[in-house]
Parts: structure tokens; C-alpha cells; sequence
């Protein structure tokens, strides 16, 4: 009962991030970019009810704003991610042979890195923005899903369903999509989320580092990057923006876990 | 354990030789021209020649590639271009700062970790349990970028205690070693409560209790003794989060060490110096998880590699 209560109450944020991305330009109170000199680095007011920063634009609106950088690279990251992830491995899986050698052993190296490290070697190299950082995320997040769909696969393969499907003339294709793919949904499905979990968290991270998104872009990382410099006269720049990434990342595990819990037990 | 061991090496080279691979190809593939990076777009042709020639980069990639790894054999890694250093000098100079905070991150993390999820399992389903998990949620949800900060605000700023930023003394080592650990304390948790809940239900607890071992011995002895070996896995595991992370926690701290440096190489454009860093840290991690597997092997000699 505990579980079901925390991933609906995971969904519910999951749902609210979402609306506001989309409905970031309706909702601000101010545009993210409107600066205002005489009204830097003020508290909380009517006005500017998470305060401004030091260029005196409004705290919320930016945050508000924030939250599509974070919804686009989440996602994005997470779609690429798990189709490259999927071709690779059902290819792995299925045919086995020299191919399944040589693509296990490049997912055996690129996860041989700590992923943050790779990341921040990947943007290091293509260069700071917000297509750069999607890029790098998806070149090291699709081998956790690779390995998966393998692993999963070759399970399949010794299933008399599969069997029956390729005895009665279903091509390699055909079998993996029509067949095997329902029985990977729940485990990918729950990879997914803390897949997107993690592609935030590296988001805020890179552009902490200045690698990822950059100005006048509002990201939360990067907002928590600027706020740095000004924790002893304006804290709050610091505190908001870095809330609604944990917020964020609190829903996806709640949802996650929730998941595990759900898919994992009807599978038992 | 001898063909254990030799089974296990052999495996580690390939991998660790094309993880040398990747990093040399990924930073040599760069674009981007580093000689006009360090000269200015208004150098002339000449000065440019003369500097690509004396860093090598005239000659072809495959050059270039063999003189790195030959390089690397004799524990060289190039010179930084901006520090006027070897990049090897660089580094060990700053790799001690580094190992000191994630080792004491790790001891914090394992402080907090093994106490909370003893607690979690042996009272499960209590508020305990309960607020130990809520902890491990939100200390996995809770970004180091973020925690970093928030500790300085609370701890440096608002009462004082503790210093903003530096290394030297204990104190020092608090703030970063906390915002480095969190994370890693949040999954050994979870961890540990599962590890402990699983051996629970094997026949040899309830041989132990049957033969009237007293409920601390067949915790102690038996329970925690066998739910360590996957504990072990997830801590060796864990160290190369860590050690990516320190780049993040030292970056808030200043924090004189790798991840730091990692960081201003980047920032300059030292691309020896990156690939140097970036060698140090992947290599440290791969041998982290050698060292893992052997100690896993010793901790369950049933274990074996392959067949």
C-alpha cells in the first residue's frame, strides 16, 4: 500500500514537471531572460516570489523555465539512449557469434569508465550546449540497455513461444519486435526511469561544471553554478533551483522503485 | 586462486587497453585546432608550424598514437602546454588530495551506511526502518552539486563551524568528504537491509538459532558475514562514482586535487593534461574493481571466474 501511494505520489510530480515545461511561457510570472539592474540579488517579495538573481531576473521564471531543459534532455536522452541500447542488444542477443563478442566487448569498455567521467570527457571534447550534452549522455547511456535487451534476449531465445514464431517462417526482426519486445517492456520500462533520474542529475552536473547547458539558457545547474559565487549575500540562488532538481529526481526514483515493486512482483 | 588471478589479468588488459584507446581517439578527435587555442587566431602560420611540430601533432594520428602508448609504457604522459610541467608530475602531485578525500568519503559513507541498514533490517517495517530509507531516498536524490553548497550555507556560513573551502586539517575534510559520501552511504543502505533481509531466510540462520546461538552472534557472525559479499561489490563499484564525482565536490570546495585540475585542464584547453587526468582516474577505477573481484573471490572462495 506504502509502495502504490509512492509511486502514484512519484507520478503526480513526474506529471507536474512536465506541465510546467509545457506551460513554462504561461505560468512564469516574467520572462527568464528580462533583466532588471536596480533589482539584483533581492529575497523573496510579491514580485519575485524565489527572488532575482544577479542580474535581477526572476528566480521562479527561470526555475519554471529550467525545467524544460531538464524534461528535453531526460527524455531525449532516455528515447536514443534505449532504441540504440535495443538495436544493439537484440542484434547482440539474438545472433550471438564474433558480433556479440565485439559489441560486448565495447559495452565491457565504455562501461569500464565511471559514466559522470565519460561525460565530462565527451562534452570536453564536442564543446559546451545543450545538443552536446544530449550527444554525450546518449554515447554512454545506451550500453546499460544494451546489455539488458542481451541478456534478456538470450533468455528468450530458449522459449518454445520464440520457437514456434521462427518455425512458423518470422524473420529475426519480426520475432524480436512482435514477440520478444513485450516480455522487455517491464525491465526497460524500469531502467528508464532511473535512466532519466541519471541523465538529470548529469545535465545539472555538467552545466554546474560549465560544460553543459549555457547562459542565458536557464538550467538548474547552471542557475546552481552562478548561485556559487553569491552563497553568503544570496542563498536562495542556490537553494530553489537545486530543490527542483532533487524534487524532480525524488519523483523518477519514487516512480521507479514503485515500478520495480509493481512489475517485478506480477513477474514473480 | 592462482588461475583465478591469471584468468582475471587477462581480461583486465584488453580492457584497460581500450579504455587507453578511447581516451587518446575522444581527445584527438577533438575539434578544434589546440595550437591556435594556445597561440591566439592572430599567430602567424609560422609560429603555428612550429609549435604543432614541436608537440607532435604534425605527425599522422597512428604516429602519434604509438609514440602515446610507447609513452605510457615509461610512465610518461605527456607535457601540459600551459603548466610548463610533464603532465605525470601534475598529476601525482595532485592524486594524493584526491585519494585522501574519497577514501575518507568512502569511511563516511560505510560509518553511516552499516549502523542504518543493520538498524532498517533488524527492525523492519519500524519508524527506524522506515526513516532510514527515507534517507537513502533522499540522499540518492540529492545532486553532491546541490549538498555541496547547502552543507557550506548551513556548516561555513550560518554557524561558523567549519571552513568554506581549502585542505590542511580535519576540518577541512568534512564538508567535502560528506557531499562526496552521501550518495554512495544512500545505495550501501538499501543495500545492506536487502543483503540482510535475503540471508534471513537460509537454513543455516535457522540452524544457528536451532542450536542456541544467542540473536547477536547469529546477526553477527552469520547474517552480516554473508551479506557482505555483495556489499564489497556495490563499495568497489561505487569508488569509481566516487572518484568521478570528486571532479564536482572538489570543483565547490576548491579542493586541490585531480578532479580540480581535471576541471582547469579543460577549461584551458589543455588537452595532454585532460587525457592525463582522465587516464589516471579511469585507470585508478579499473584497478579498483580488479581489486574488488580478487576480494570478493577471498571473502567466497566458491566463487570462480568462467568455467
Amino acid at each position: 500500500m506504502a509502495n502504490r501511494f509512492a509511486l502514484f505520489f512519484g507520478l503526480a510530480i513526474l506529471l507536474l514537471l512536465v506541465a510546467t515545461a509545457l506551460l513554462a511561457s504561461t505560468i512564469a510570472p516574467h520572462s527568464p531572460a528580462e533583466q532588471n539592474l536596480e533589482q539584483d540579488l533581492l529575497s523573496t517579495s510579491k514580485e519575485h516570489p524565489l527572488g532575482t538573481d544577479k542580474l535581477g531576473r526572476d528566480v521562479l521564471s527561470r526555475i519554471l523555465y529550467g525545467a524544460r531543459v531538464s524534461v528535453l534532455v531526460g527524455l531525449s536522452t532516455v528515447i536514443i539512449s534505449l532504441l540504440l541500447g535495443f538495436v544493439i542488444g537484440s542484434v547482440s542477443g539474438y545472433f550471438g557469434g564474433f558480433l556479440d563478442q565485439l559489441l560486448m566487448r565495447l559495452v565491457d569498455v565504455l562501461m569500464a569508465f565511471p559514466g559522470m567521467l565519460l561525460a565530462i570527457a565527451f562534452t570536453a571534447v564536442l564543446g559546451p550546449g545543450l545538443h552536446h550534452v544530449i550527444l554525450a549522455l546518449c554515447l554512454i547511456g545506451w550500453t546499460g540497455y544494451a546489455r539488458l535487451v542481451r541478456g534478456e534476449i538470450l533468455a528468450l531465445r530458449e522459449k518454445e513461444f520464440v520457437h514456434a514464431a521462427q518455425a512458423l517462417g518470422g524473420g529475426p526482426a519480426r520475432v524480436i519486435t512482435l514477440h520478444m519486445l513485450p516480455n522487455l517492456l517491464p525491465p526497460l520500462l524500469i531502467q528508464s526511469t532511473f535512466g532519466m533520474a541519471g541523465a538529470i542529475i548529469a545535465e545539472g552536473s555538467l552545466s554546474f561544471l560549465g560544460l553543459g547547458v549555457q547562459p542565458p539558457t536557464p538550467s538548474w545547474g547552471s542557475m546552481l553554478s552562478e548561485g556559487r559565487q553569491f552563497l553568503l549575500v544570496a542563498p536562495h540562488l542556490t537553494t530553489y533551483p537545486g530543490l527542483a532538481v532533487m524534487i524532480t529526481v525524488l519523483g523518477l526514483n519514487l516512480v521507479g522503485d514503485g515500478l520495480r515493486d509493481l512489475l517485478e512482483k506480477k513477474g514473480k | 586462486m592462482n588461475r583465478y588471478l591469471a584468468r582475471r589479468l587477462l581480461l583486465f588488459l584488453p580492457t584497460l587497453f581500450g579504455t587507453l584507446t578511447l581516451v587518446f581517439f575522444l581527445i584527438h578527435l577533438v575539434p578544434g585546432d589546440p595550437v591556435e587555442v594556445m597561440l591566439g587566431e592572430t599567430a602567424s602560420g609560422t609560429d603555428k608550424e612550429t609549435l604543432r611540430h614541436e608537440l607532435g601533432l604534425d605527425l599522422p594520428l597512428w604516429t602519434q598514437y604509438t609514440r602515446f602508448l610507447s609513452g605510457l609504457a615509461l610512465g610518461d604522459l605527456g607535457r601540459s602546454l600551459y603548466e610548463q610541467d610533464s603532465v605525470s608530475r601534475l598529476v601525482r602531485a595532485r592524486f594524493p588530495a584526491t585519494l585522501e578525500l574519497t577514501l575518507t568519503a568512502m569511511l563516511l559513507a560505510l560509518l553511516i551506511a552499516f549502523p542504518l541498514g543493520i538498524i532498517a533490517a533488524l527492525k523492519r517495517h519500524s519508524w527506524t526502518d522506515r526513516l532510514s530509507l527515507l534517507f537513502s531516498l533522499l540522499g540518492l536524490s540529492m545532486p553532491n552539486f546541490w549538498l555541496g553548497p547547502l552543507l557550506i550555507i548551513v556548516f561555513s556560513i550560518e554557524l561558523g563551524w567549519l571552513p568554506v573551502s581549502g585542505r590542511g586539517t580535519l576540518a577541512h575534510l568534512i564538508l567535502p568528504s560528506a557531499t562526496l559520501g552521501m550518495a554512495m552511504a544512500a545505495i550501501l543502505i538499501r543495500m545492506i537491509r536487502s543483503a540482510l533481509l535475503d540471508v534471513l531466510h537460509e537454513d543455516y540462520i535457522q540452524t544457528a538459532r536451532a542450536k542456541g546461538l544467542s540473536e547477536q552472534k547469529v546477526w553477527l557472525k552469520h547474517a552480516l558475514r554473508n551479506s557482505l559479499l555483495s556489499v564489497v561489490t556495490i563499495i568497489g563499484l561505487q569508488f569509481g562514482t566516487l572518484l568521478a564525482g570528486s571532479i564536482i565536490t572538489e570543483t565547490i570546495f576548491t579542493w586541490p586535487g585531480l578532479g580540480r585540475l581535471t576541471i582547469q585542464a579543460i577549461q584551458t584547453r589543455d588537452y595532454p593534461l585532460v587525457q592525463g587526468c582522465i587516464l589516471v582516474i579511469a585507470t585508478s577505477y579499473l584497478l579498483v574493481n580488479l581489486m574488488t573481484d580478487i576480494v570478493y573471490r577471498l571473502v567466497d572462495p566458491r566463487i570462480t571466474y568462467g568455467k
